[in-house]
């Protein structure tokens, strides 16, 4: 009866220590976990996740100290492909109105020019005392220049859909 | 007409659908298996009969139950016809005079644990028909194997009493199954040249002793070759099925015709024919390829013989549809159609038109 | 497999029973009378839309250029009747979002007053490139619904050799029978387009493959046909989707078009009969496509028939002309198997709309869609040899890279699976959501790489800016204590300095 008893418990104690090597020998260095979300992130380090640029957001991520989907200029499809990438859940809870860009509203804009110094990616033309403009696809949507308008000229609008990108939604099936 | 006012809500193509819906394929198919089961009824009597409205009842309740707790709409899905048909095969392969809690049980089993836990129709990975019969089987072994001669039907009502087990069965009425009895013998040592088989499988009139899938053959391969001609059903399966187990019969009968079963015993008896054109056509557990079609159908054929010849049981269809039914995710992986302009790997075809 | 798919050797597809041509195809052509307004789309063709050459006010005739082709493959617009120019703006496009598209509208003043056209007596006089001038300028694209532009296309025929010009008269759609009334009024016009394309592409022959339930085509085509032994008249089994280039290639020559190649790849080029109507009318007769043959069918219309209309007319005028008995539960433009829902009846007929359907509640299945049974009709029924069961359960469940792998792209959204299905999925709609979402997805990767390089370009610019900056603080620094010691100097020797 003591035979049993014994081999078993030899048994959990080598594959334990087998399974313990493994674990530090063959583990996924973080590092390029972190590499690879920096690579699917906009990259454009615009701040607006608070964190320092998408490097720090995407060590944040992966440690946990961040949602995957804090990153505004990323959007929605940024958020799934983090979310499958960790193998987490996305809540849908947060309600995403789809992708979005800045529009400057030409009646109210004054030229100050803050807007276009805070934009991570240059999108923003016009000059001091000039009416300013948004090149459309240069711009991630991540809002810094929203943050830094006096007047309220800048927001952020929904993408329009136009008939060259419009697309049938997934059709709800039974149960 | 004014045509300015149409404002319609637009949907996307096709516009037009074939008159078809699951509910009108589930009908067909009970349709096929009403000559064999009224025939089986005034074989067997009435104990048959409330057998098999046991089994569906059974059935039905556990489906709704199940979608009552899941919060699935509870009418839609019970109304198309599938709980039925799954009740209604159950019964038919079950002892025609077995007590009524066989029905309740193997029902109830069938279409919950082997339907709805898997997610509803669709979604199972097991006849669920079969799975419960199985269960049936292994748990109750007496009870399923407690088999009736054809003759001397009792009336309705007394039928029901047999039924719910307030009236014995005589003595007289029990026998053995031709497969039954030929295990047992050789099991004996008495092999088959020298045993005496009760019934013959030629029996025009089907009065043999089995369940009420079994009696009639010729009823159920009319049945089978109505669901062929009403498209409900391909050829594929049942057709190679009935080879995988024709085949291996005619060479060990030849082999040894004392130990191996003919061909056409093995083909008329048990619930061969039953298997080939219900039971193991069923869409949701078989591959969707012709080719994959072909190689489940053999292997059930195959396996049928050998779990007759070898096995344990003395019927070996369910067994062998359930263990290719295992098999058909890995057949559905593994075999697909050509794909239009590519070879069999999936490349694009070479220039020259070739398709390998 | 069927009796008949057993006598006609062709397993995949649908056969409808009642393919609801008849009675309206047995009608004569009508010739519709000049509506009060049209509106001509400016995009109606594959490529790049074409770029207005007239102005709100102009008086425009009938065959005038009206719209310029930009680029290699576009196709230019010509103005259908006599009128004014009302306006070049947006209109609702016939797509199911309701989306607007750019259209010049004309208010049409009944004169019909035409431009004069450059007939041409022997077409197989001209050299290949200028018979593709002549169907370039006359904005020909292909009519049977892909409105491929016509010249390109010409052109490719010759880059690959083209040897055999396939020449689809397949109209495979239930109740379409437009290119079965040109068949059967115009087979000259249709054959002569044939034998002035087959000498622009420098093909040796043709093949035109007619569906064998139109038999008074087949008639009138090989009587037309009868005098040129290089074209042959060639029967088909009466299938959807017949008329699909790649089934029809299969049928005629035996050969497959190789997965996401051209037809052309293999020598053939396959052309729809209405196209190569067009191409006589423009090489021999100078005339621009500006009207076509369109059937008007379904259970909602009160005459039937196919209709002699002009382009960019409007679906409520076509169905006014037509007559409406009930009001139709839905609007279509094509077949009903891979038409398009259109969202109300004030849009443009274009070039590439072959019917316009006014369908009763009766004849449109609505029906809720219940779970896959994994019945296997949608894998017979695919002329593409696809698995729908699989791909729609991979869509579902968010696998949109698994689904392409398992040949998504090659789906020709044809609409068989789904007719077939007994659950009423919506198979085509999940496959069209599947194709935009991998392209959607494909688009939005370009812009993140496009805007990282814009950020990074930013940081290198910022960068630059404040070294400049440190460098011309420096030199300005150094250039001040250069002055200053040069002062101090002259401060030291002040007798030096006043004397100097």
């Amino acid at each position: 009866m003591l035979t049993p008893i014994i081999s078993v418990m030899v048994l959990g104690l080598i594959f334990g220590l087998i399974l313990g090597y493994a674990a530090k020998v063959f583990a996924v260095q973080g590092d390029a976990l972190v590499e690879e979300i920096i690579e699917m992130m906009p990259g454009t380090n615009c701040g607006q996740c608070s964190f320092p640029g998408c490097s720090g957001a995407a060590s944040a991520i992966v440690k946990g100290e961040a949602a995957v989907d804090c990153c505004p200029g990323g959007g929605r499809m940024l958020a799934e492909a983090i979310a499958a990438r960790l193998g987490v859940s996305l809540e849908a809870a947060s309600e995403d109105s789809g992708p979005k860009i800045a529009v400057v509203s030409e009646s109210i804009c004054i030229g100050c020019a803050k807007c276009f110094k805070a934009c991570p990616t240059d999108a923003v033309i016009g000059a001091s005392k000039q009416i300013h403009a948004v090149l459309k696809d240069a711009c991630t949507g991540c809002g810094s220049c929203t943050n830094e308008c006096p007047t309220g000229a800048i927001s952020l609008e929904p993408i329009p859909v136009t008939l060259r990108d419009w697309n049938w939604e997934k059709p709800a099936l039974a149960a | 007409m004014n045509t300015q006012a149409i404002s319609l809500q637009t949907m996307a193509s096709p516009h037009a659908r074939a008159a078809n819906s699951v509910s009108v394929v589930m009908l067909k198919v009970m349709a096929a298996l009403v000559p064999a089961t009224a025939y089986a009824f005034y074989l067997f009597g009435s104990p048959a009969f409330w057998l098999w409205a046991i089994t569906i009842a059974a059935s039905m309740a556990g489906e709704a139950a199940c979608l009552r707790l899941a919060g699935k709409p509870v009418k839609a899905v019970l109304y198309d016809g599938s709980a039925i048909l799954t009740g209604w095969l159950l019964a038919v392969s079950l002892p025609p005079w077995a007590p009524w809690w066989i029905g309740v049980v193997g029902g109830l089993f069938a279409t919950t644990l082997g339907k709805q836990a898997f997610g509803g129709i669709g979604n199972n990975l097991f006849n669920p028909a079969m799975i419960a019969r199985i269960m049936l089987l292994v748990s109750f072994p007496v009870q399923m194997t407690h088999w009736v001669v054809p003759a001397g039907a009792p009336s309705l009502f007394d039928g029901l009493r047999i039924t719910l087990g307030q009236m014995p069965v005589p003595d007289a009425m029990t026998s053995a199954s031709l497969l039954g009895w030929a295990k047992t013998d050789m099991a004996r040592g008495i092999d088959l040249l020298h045993t005496h088989l009760p019934g013959h499988v030629f029996d025009w009139n089907g009065a043999r002793v089995g369940s009420l899938g079994e009696t009639s053959v010729w009823l159920i391969a009319l049945g089978g070759i109505a669901l062929l001609y009403m498209r409900v059903i391909s050829w594929h399966i049942p057709v190679t099925m009935l080879i995988g187990l024709a085949v291996p019969a005619a060479l060990g009968h030849a082999a040894d015709p004392a130990r191996f079963m003919d061909m056409s015993t093995h083909l008329l008896s048990g619930g061969a024919m039953l298997g080939a054109f219900f039971i193991a056509t069923d869409y949701v557990t078989s591959p969707s390829s012709r080719a994959g079609q072909i190689i489940f159908g053999l292997g059930c054929g195959l396996l049928t013989w050998v779990i007759r010849t070898y096995g344990g049981y003395p019927e070996g269809v369910a067994f062998a549809v359930l263990l290719m039914n295992a098999l058909t995710p890995a057949i559905d992986r593994l075999i697909k159609p050509r794909v239009y302009g590519r070879t069999m790997g999936g490349k694009p075809i070479s220039l020259k038109g070739e398709t390998k | 497999m069927g009796i008949r798919e057993l006598l006609t050797g062709v397993g995949w597809g649908v056969h409808p029973h009642n393919d609801h041509k008849r009675p309206a195809a047995d009608v004569p052509l009508r010739v519709m009378p000049t509506p009060a307004k049209l509106c001509i789309p400016l995009l109606q063709h594959v490529g790049a839309p074409a770029k207005p050459l007239v102005a709100v006010g102009d008086r425009v005739l009938r065959g005038q250029l009206i719209a310029a082709a930009q680029g290699n493959v576009s196709a230019p617009v010509h103005a259908p009747t006599s009128g004014l120019v009302a306006a070049i703006g947006e209109v609702t496009a016939p797509h199911p979002s309701g989306l607007p598209f750019a259209a010049i509208t004309i208010e049409t003043d009944g004169l019909d007053e035409s431009v004069s056209f450059k007939t041409v007596e022997d077409p197989f006089s001209l050299t290949p490139d200028e018979i593709s001038q002549r169907i370039a300028e006359a904005g020909i694209v292909g009519l049977g619904g892909a409105t491929f532009p016509s010249a390109p296309k010409a052109q490719l025929g010759r880059k690959h050799s083209v040897h055999t010009l396939i020449i689809n008269g397949g109209e495979c759609e239930p109740y379409l029978s437009s290119d079965d009334s040109i068949m059967r009024e115009r087979a000259d016009d249709v054959i002569d387009g044939v034998r002035i394309l087959m000498h622009a592409v420098g093909a040796s022959k043709a093949k035109v493959g007619i569906e064998d339930n139109k038999p008074e085509a087949i008639a009138a085509m090989r009587k037309a046909a009868q005098d040129f032994a290089q074209i042959e008249i060639c029967p088909v089994p009466a299938r959807y989707p017949m008329g699909s280039d790649r089934q029809l290639v299969q049928v005629l020559t035996g050969k497959e078009v190789p997965s996401g190649a051209r037809t052309a790849t293999i020598g053939l080029l396959v052309n729809n009969v209405s196209t190569c109507a067009a191409i006589h009318h423009a090489v021999r007769h100078g005339e621009p496509l500006y009207r076509r043959i369109v059937t008007v069918n379904g259970g909602a219309v009160a005459q039937p028939g196919n209709v002699l209309a002009p382009i960019g007319v409007l679906v409520e005028d076509l169905l006014a002309f037509a007559g409406l008995k009930s009001e139709p539960a839905r609007l279509v433009m094509g077949g009903p198997m891979m038409g398009v829902a259109l969202p109300h009846a004030q849009v443009p007929t274009v070039k590439g709309c072959g019917g316009i359907l006014a369908l009763t509640a009766e004849e449109i299945t609505v029906v809720p869609p219940s779970p896959c049974i994994r019945c296997g009709s949608c894998v017979k029924a695919c002329p593409m040899g696809l698995v729908p069961l699989e791909l729609s359960a991979q869509i579902h469940a968010g696998e949109y890279d698994t689904a392409d792998a398992m040949g998504l792209d090659d789906c020709l959204a044809c609409g068989c699976c789904a007719y077939v299905c007994p659950s009423q999925m919506p198979l085509v709609q999940t496959f069209s959501h599947a194709k935009g979402e991998i392209w959607r997805r494909a688009q939005q990767k370009k812009r993140s790489e496009f805007t990282k390089q814009l950020a990074q370009a930013r940081q290198e610019r910022l960068e630059r800016e404040a070294r400049e900056r440190v460098e011309a603080a420096a030199r300005r620094k150094a250039q001040r204590a250069a002055q200053q010691a040069a002062a101090a100097a002259d401060n030291n020797t002040p007798s030096e300095g006043a004397g100097a």
